[in-house]
């Protein structure tokens, strides 16, 4: 891949945008929230990170996504951790999400706005979640 | 299992940044032999009573998790370096802000593997920093018999280039651009 320049990516991302732009997507962004405490990072919740960045791209769905860490959420033996917003659905927090599980949010939960019932968390600790 | 040189210096990254830096400064040196990092903060800073207790595990401020013992990435690296012939040190005072430096023996069968470069910078620019005028610099060297790098980054210039970073096309550009800089000249 040849060196991108800081110019270079600058057209690419306004190219992208003005696309969208015509579509009224306010308030109706995905968001995707990764646990990234040391306990996260140790199970693996940077490869997670990336498979949800790389698979919502590929679905056309980036740009209509908001994608943050978090630190640890208090689960820490079933990280990875992702919450996961899609408007229409309630708010969900998987656990185990390691990379392979990713594809399978993104199609059945995000796309096809049915939740996975075997991969959610009962409750999040609520000592350290508001 | 997944714990990576990069798993390290992300973590260590993360304690600049929660310290309320207004600059965090991460530099990445490797050679065939060794990666040398610098992780520069200008936050709070560390008495030298806070210095000595953080390097022993479960050692946290009690701000980001006020009920529950974590506090394990100084620790970890510490140890880390000790059974792999690598060396650390780190400098800190109070009100100025901190440095740790670590340098890992690649030669060494124990070292974990080095990682994702790019995806490491990518996650640490992601990190939330609600310090204003908030800078992040990166700093890439690599000098092997094939190869050569140098390059160095500011969060400020990829967030005049790509606008929202947390934006799922943003970072998905993002690692397009970071991977590309690991492009020799």
């Amino acid at each position: 891949m040849a060196k991108m320049s800081l110019e270079e990516l600058r057209k690419l991302r306004s190219n992208v945008k003005s696309d969208l732009t015509r579509r009224d997507t306010d308030g109706k962004s995905i968001q995707i929230i990764v646990g990234m405490g040391t306990c996260g990072i140790a199970a693996g919740a940077k490869e997670t990170l990336d498979a949800f960045i790389k698979i919502l791209d590929e679905k056309k769905l980036a740009d209509n996504a908001i994608i943050r860490q978090t630190g640890c959420m208090g689960m820490c033996a079933n990280e990875p951790t992702v919450e996961v917003i899609v408007p229409d659905m309630p708010k969900v927090i998987y656990g185990n999400v390691k990379a392979d599980v990713v594809q399978t949010i993104v199609n059945d939960h995000i796309i096809g706005k049915k939740l996975l019932d075997n991969l959610i968390l009962d409750r999040p600790s609520i000592d350290i979640t508001k | 299992m997944h714990y990576t040189l990069c798993d390290m210096i992300a973590d260590i990254t993360q304690n600049g940044i929660e310290a309320g830096a207004a600059k965090v400064c991460v530099e990445l040196t490797e050679t065939e032999k060794t990666l040398t990092v610098y992780v520069r903060d200008n936050g709070k800073g560390m008495s030298p009573e806070t210095l000595k207790k953080v390097q022993d595990p479960f050692y946290t401020d009690g701000v980001k998790h006020p009920n529950r013992k974590v506090g394990l990435g100084i620790p970890f690296l510490i140890q880390t370096i000790s059974e792999t012939g690598g060396s650390w040190n780190i400098s800190s005072e109070l009100g100025k802000g901190t440095t740790v430096y670590m340098q890992f023996d690649l030669t060494n069968i124990d070292t974990p593997p080095v990682g994702d470069v790019p995806g490491l910078f990518r996650q640490v620019l992601l990190l939330q920093n609600t310090v204003p005028g908030y800078e992040m610099e990166i700093s890439r060297k690599k000098e092997t018999p094939s190869e050569t790098l140098d390059y160095s980054i500011l969060r400020s210039e990829l967030v005049d280039a790509l606008g929202d970073l947390e934006n799922g096309k943003s970072l998905a550009l993002l690692g397009d651009f970071l991977n590309s800089q690991e492009t020799a000249d």
